[in-house]
């Protein structure tokens, strides 16, 4: 068995083989259909650090997504390059993140009303992004749009050449190093006592309190750090899509970001990207035909996930692994001891 | 004179609509914990199947008050033995499995019936009031309702299943020693809630128009009333609907409808930071 090297919980092996595959994916495949996996992919991690190591669901994190997708694309028309909305599609999410969450968490909301209160918030958002049709509904010089959502807008650019846009190849390598460099940012906040403390939480919220750590003060510490993520992959998706519309915060933007984690594995973070990655190859893939639809194909998988699988794929696979493993050391163990004994017979 | 009067009716109307489109929800959540969130598919279903038979030629009212419960109760039966039995007390987990079933169900409906509206035709016609033409089926729908409540109320209060249910949600550990096995009563309750949502579905689909997806259009309104609502299954459902459809109906009628709705899950989410068990975890305690 080859012994990677894990530091602060990377398996750095696993990660520079991960990163070349990714930067070296451009040369042989189209880039375009992968920059927006590796977005799904962004999106599905910033659920999972808050989920599979807070404990903490969010039924509305389409909220914060939506939310970085529409800042940038209003941002950007009024100020014409995307440095500065690029940060402000960063921001506001993470400041209505703080908004909600110390509303929720210093109100000692139980997780079942947390899902509640994260969904009522997505729908608002859906039902007021939907009905800004018209005139009245203008920041800037960006129309709102209702339904027809924001089109047009400047996309990213090289930071101080508003000329020089970034789009197709460039795009896809920004995604792809943005994914890997929030990987290690999860990986590291992790690492440190903040991670630790947020496992407390995720096991026992009443410990950790009578140990002496403001849990409400962490709670929406990493609700804003993964509504941030989200924003962040929020506005690539629009530079991806060229076009911000509501459904940015459906319902289905949602369900789907809670699949791609559940069926990923919560409780990992490579679980989430992977089930993205995969999940939405699938969704791009069964787009394409009409036999059998997309709702009723996504809706089994999370049952049987949920029934038969509840840790997800990739935390399964670890397990029987990890299984395999033991019995195969097991068996060898079992053999040499055996060749021991039979050797002191014959002696 | 007459505004004040349509102000009113369309309160009333919009109480209504809460409390039935939520009955099914508040039955299963006050009884058995578990937070369906197919619900809203199971209101679509009960309209469909209300469409199906007007169109084979049986009587409206016999397809939405007798044909529809007596379906989507049967669904609801299937789905609490082949997937919510597993998942009692796992409450995010039955949350995220509903969300499935919700999406598997808007997959079936889309593919059998197609994902353009269709509509039922109004039984009962519209009438003058003043100036105003208002439609005669919403008054239709706050009498059903009416009855619909008071039968619950009667039902829980006054017969046997009632009592044991009440029990069952009190203590499924002594209802059990008593001799009454807590999985069947959870297994009545959730095929009657769903049986519920079904009537809410036929009843509702002349006035909703029906869609794939138009479960999304209820399973909002019925969440934020059950939860608010809290434990309670009546006082609750009925203390939220007043609260929610009073101020969303005034809030319509002064401004626009979307900021209606909006006003009512602005106040959703205040009331669930106040007081997060909900009214009757507050007020209301010893009610049914």
């Amino acid at each position: 068995m080859i012994a990677w090297r894990s530091i602060g919980g990377v398996h750095w092996g696993w990660f520079i083989l991960a990163s070349a595959a990714l930067l070296l994916f451009p040369l042989g495949f189209e880039t375009h259909t992968a920059s927006v996996l590796l977005i799904w992919a962004l999106f599905a991690l910033s659920l999972g650090l808050m989920w599979g190591y807070a404990g903490m669901l969010s039924f509305g994190h389409s909220a914060y997504f939506g939310l970085g997708a529409y800042t940038y694309a209003i941002a950007s028309l009024n100020i014409g390059e995307s440095t500065i909305p690029l940060i402000l599609a960063v921001v506001i999410p993470a400041i209505v993140a703080a908004i909600i969450g110390a509303m929720m968490f210093y109100g000692r909301i139980s997780d079942v009303y947390m899902g509640v209160i994260t969904l009522v918030v997505t729908l608002i958002l859906f039902k007021f992004m939907n009905a800004t049709a018209g005139d009245r509904y203008v920041i800037g010089d960006a129309r709102l749009g209702g339904f027809n959502g924001v089109p047009a807008f400047p996309v990213l650019n090289v930071p101080g050449f508003p000329e020089i846009s970034l789009f197709g190849t460039p795009m896809y390598y920004i995604c792809a190093i943005t994914l890997l460099l929030c990987y290690l940012l999860c990986r590291w906040i992790l690492a440190r006592s903040f991670g630790r403390i947020l496992l407390g939480i995720r096991e026992n919220e009443v410990r950790t309190e009578l140990m002496g750590y403001n849990v409400p003060a962490f709670k929406s510490a990493i609700f804003v750090i993964s509504a941030a993520i989200a924003g962040l992959a929020g506005c690539y998706f629009a530079n991806w899509a060229e076009i911000v519309t509501p459904s940015v915060f459906s319902l289905q933007t949602t369900s789907e970001v809670i699949i791609w984690t559940i069926v990923g594995g919560v409780g990992t973070l490579i679980g989430p990207i992977l089930g993205a990655m995969g999940l939405g190859m699938i969704k791009l893939l069964l787009g394409q035909q009409t036999t059998i639809n997309n709702f009723l194909v996504f809706g089994v998988i999370l049952i049987v996930v949920v029934l038969a699988l509840p840790r997800g794929v990739i935390p399964s696979l670890q397990n029987w692994w990890g299984a395999f493993d033991r019995r195969r050391g097991r068996a060898r163990a079992k053999s040499r001891r055996k060749l021991t004994t039979e050797s002191t017979e014959r002696a | 004179m007459d505004y004040a009067a349509v102000v009113l009716l369309e309160i009333l109307y919009m109480i209504a609509f809460l409390a039935l489109a939520s009955a099914g929800l508040a039955v299963v959540f006050g009884m058995t914990r578990v937070i369906n969130l197919a619900h809203g598919e199971f209101v679509m279903l009960g309209g469909y199947t209300t469409l199906t038979c007007f169109k084979a030629g049986i009587n409206i009212y016999f397809a939405m008050l007798v044909v529809a419960p007596l379906v989507v109760g049967l669904v609801g039966l299937i789905v609490e033995r082949l997937i919510i039995r597993f998942l009692y007390g796992r409450m995010i987990d039955t949350m995220l499995a509903t969300w499935g079933l919700s999406l598997a169900l808007i997959g079936i409906v889309s593919m059998y019936f197609g994902t353009s509206a269709v509509g039922v035709p109004t039984p009962i016609p519209g009438y003058q009031l003043g100036s105003y033409q208002m439609g005669g089926y919403n008054l239709f729908i706050i009498l059903i309702t009416t009855v619909l409540l008071i039968a619950m109320w009667c039902v829980l209060r006054f017969t046997r299943l009632g009592l044991v249910a009440r029990g069952a949600m009190q203590s499924a550990e002594v209802a059990s020693s008593l001799g009454y096995n807590p999985k069947t009563v959870y297994m009545i309750t959730f095929t009657a809630g769903a049986a519920l949502a079904g009537l809410a579905g036929g009843v509702l689909a002349p006035l909703t128009g029906l869609l794939p997806t138009s479960g999304g259009a209820f399973i909002d309104k019925a969440f934020i009333t059950v939860i608010t609502g809290g434990a309670a299954v009546i006082a609750g459902t009925l203390s939220a609907s007043v609260l929610f459809g009073t101020i969303s109906q005034i809030v319509s009628f002064a401004s626009h409808p979307v900021i209606g709705e909006i006003a009512m899950l602005a106040l959703a989410i205040i009331l669930l930071r106040l007081m997060p068990q909900g009214i009757t975890g507050r007020f209301f305690r010893n009610s049914s």
